[in-house]
């Protein structure tokens, strides 16, 4: 074998760690719901493509890109009311399995409105940011990536401040703390969810935005869910430390594998590698790295 | 809702014990004796194959999901497992009988899904749910990667043998439907008696309370991974029929992730924890795309093209899972039961 070539794996490293962070932002939507309703949402990814989908039709009808971000946003904070009046509502004290399911259902109805709403072609999403290489001690780092996570950091930062400053952010964590309590010192369970899941809207909104750019908007766009999962399963579904954490070790762990494990295996182990790693993990921490030390039953 | 009102509101699997084998009996021979009848080989090929293919992989999911509780996403994995694993038996075991390679093929799909069965035994719920996922993943990449399953064919995309068993060939859309029906009937058979046995029993205390389960005596380990096994193998059976009987080729892109979300979604349509369910649901979610298509050309014509009507039928799938979620929970098949018992009520004889 030839000397290992450091500067090259660092630069294998770095780009692990900030495709991470990206895993790391629809990860965070999935947390927000579970924290707060219990209920693993499969649809985030769906969410996450509608968001995407109607963004960049409604840039490429020529409305100014804030207007058009506000209008997005606005679409989801309805989709929001709307999932949590005609789904989850009636489906209030279900067993945990049985919204999950309901999610599922959710994500192709989401899918299939958003591409029947929208077409099915591939749209190309410019955020105006220029994709040059930024070299630090001759490793290469893409400023998109940079930029990312950057934008990822403020969200994080964001929501922090709000789950621990703001009245809303105190009634986010009693809920998601005890329900019962929460009702019965008259929190409007509703009302708090629809706040929820607009929240995960917003999310969903910047991760497909983000995503979008980087692949394309389009239907596999949804498929990142596939990538959040592994995230969340070594996170744990009801932190958001454990999704940024996770996010960078699938991140890192999946591109160093890739690079060399892959060649043994003859490649493309990207697809499954992150949830063997993930479920290793698992065997020896049953509740993940930072989920709290309960594991769902049922 | 108003099922709150509804006197005697009783769980679909309860009703399921009244003794009920006439009725399936007389399906029985209405599938072997009265469907050839009137059958064209368009209902053979585009309908009846696919249907029963994944009506069998729908009761091999339903034994794990429905009576033992343990949500799998990775059904299509199975039987994808199965329907490769028969393929080589076939090829590569000189003078193996069909059947053989069958049953084997089911083995090997049993021994994979213990393998991915074993995170069962530490995690529950959602976790386990995400991490079958693992093997949905993992299989598919094996099965495209290495060439030597699909016997170095560079498409990837391989012929099914002939539906041979001791001499006589089951050939043409008749003859693989009548193939197709034996195995499904078979195994439907040895389901439908698993599940009244202590075994069955034990999938449904684990389902219902781990605890008490294992306070009762139950090996609950031991148990989860007997359900694995007998699902794995019935899931991958069911591979075999989709692939030889319906496709008639073998391909690994057939078993991806939508077709395990499918199976899922039959046995919760069908009502989870009924073996007739799975069969109610693989017909809804097999005729409607087919409803579906004609509907929209009727009303839209040339407007539908398979795009649209790809979109609607997911739009529509999703929302029929919602819908049943919450207003019919246990399925089309305690549906059935309630209009049964209003039939009978409404009957003077009774």
């Amino acid at each position: 074998m030839e000397s290992f070539d450091f500067p090259f794996f660092i630069e294998v490293l770095v780009g692990g760690l900030l495709s991470g962070i990206m895993y790391s932002l629809v990860a965070i939507g999935f947390v927000l719901i579970y924290k707060t309703s219990g209920v693993l949402n499969f649809a985030q990814g769906a969410l996450l493509l509608f968001a995407a989908l109607t963004f960049v039709s409604l840039l490429e009808r020529g409305v100014p890109f804030w207007i058009t971000f506000a209008v997005t946003l606005a679409i989801m904070a309805v989709i929001g009311i709307l999932i949590e009046r005609t789904v989850l509502r009636p489906l209030v004290n279900k067993p945990p399995i049985t919204l999950f399911v309901a999610t599922l259902g959710l994500a192709y109805v989401l899918e299939g409105g958003a591409q029947l709403l929208w077409g099915t072609q591939v749209h190309g999403l410019d955020l105006g940011i220029d994709d040059v290489p930024y070299v630090v001690g001759g490793v290469f780092i893409s400023t998109f990536d940079l930029f990312a996570a950057a934008v990822a950091a403020s969200i994080v930062l964001l929501l922090t401040i709000v789950f621990r400053y703001t009245r809303i952010g105190l009634a986010f964590r009693a809920v998601a703390d005890d329900q019962f309590a929460a009702l019965a010192i008259g929190l409007k369970l509703p009302v708090i969810w629809a706040a929820v899941w607009i929240a995960a809207g917003f999310v969903a909104l910047v991760a497909g935005l983000l995503w979008g750019a980087r692949l394309g908007v389009q239907f596999s766009l949804s498929l990142v869910v596939l990538k959040a999962l592994p995230v969340l399963v070594l996170g744990g579904f009801d932190s958001i430390l454990g999704a940024i954490v996770g996010g960078l070790l699938i991140g890192a762990s999946e591109k160093l594998a890739e690079v060399y494990l892959g060649p043994f295996f003859g490649g493309g182990i990207e697809s499954w590698f992150a949830y063997v790693f993930a479920l290793a993990i698992l065997l020896i921490r049953p509740s993940g790295l930072f989920g709290q030390r309960l594991v769902e039953r049922t | 809702m108003t099922t709150a009102s509804i006197p005697l509101p009783r769980p679909a699997s309860a009703i399921g014990r009244v003794p009920t084998w006439p009725l399936p009996l007389a399906v029985i021979v209405f599938a072997y004796a009265g469907i050839p009848l009137f059958a064209s080989d368009y209902l053979y090929d585009a309908i009846l194959a696919p249907f029963l293919a994944l009506s069998l992989a729908a009761v091999g999911l339903n034994i794990l999901t429905g009576y033992a509780g343990q949500v799998s996403l990775g059904s299509a994995a199975f039987m994808a497992v199965g329907a490769y694993a028969a393929y080589n038996f076939n090829l590569r075991v000189e003078g193996l009988p069909l059947l053989a390679s069958i049953v084997f093929a089911g083995l090997i799909a049993s021994a994979v899904g213990v393998v991915f069965g074993l995170p069962s035994l530490r995690l529950k719920g959602f976790y386990l749910a995400v991490s079958t996922l693992a093997a949905q993943f993992f299989v598919q990449w094996t099965l495209t990667k290495f060439s030597w399953f699909s016997n170095y064919n560079p498409s990837g995309v391989i012929d099914a043998p002939a539906l041979n068993v001791f001499g006589y060939v089951f050939e043409g859309p008749h003859g693989r439907y009548l193939f197709s029906l034996s195995v499904v009937v078979a195994l439907t058979v040895f389901a439908a008696r698993l599940v009244k046995t202590q075994t069955g029993r034990n999938f449904i205390a684990v389902r219902d309370n781990e605890t008490a389960a294992r306070i009762s005596g139950v090996p609950v380990l031991h148990t989860k991974l007997l359900a694995f096994a007998i699902s794995s193998f019935i899931i991958g059976v069911a591979g075999v029929l989709w692939a030889f009987a319906y496709l008639r080729t073998v391909e690994p892109h057939g078993f991806n992730l939508d077709r395990s979300f499918q199976i899922l979604f039959i046995i919760i349509i069908g009502g989870l924890a009924t073996i007739r369910g799975a069969f109610f649901g693989a017909a809804l979610i097999v005729v409607l795309p087919l409803v579906l298509s004609r509907a929209g050309t009727f009303l839209f014509g040339s407007y539908f093209d398979s795009g649209v009507l790809d979109m609607s039928q997911r739009i529509l799938v999703g929302a029929l899972i919602i819908v049943f979620l919450i207003a019919e929970p246990d399925g089309l098949a305690a549906l059935g039961n309630r209009i049964a018992r209003r039939l009978r009520l409404k009957s003077p004889t009774n």
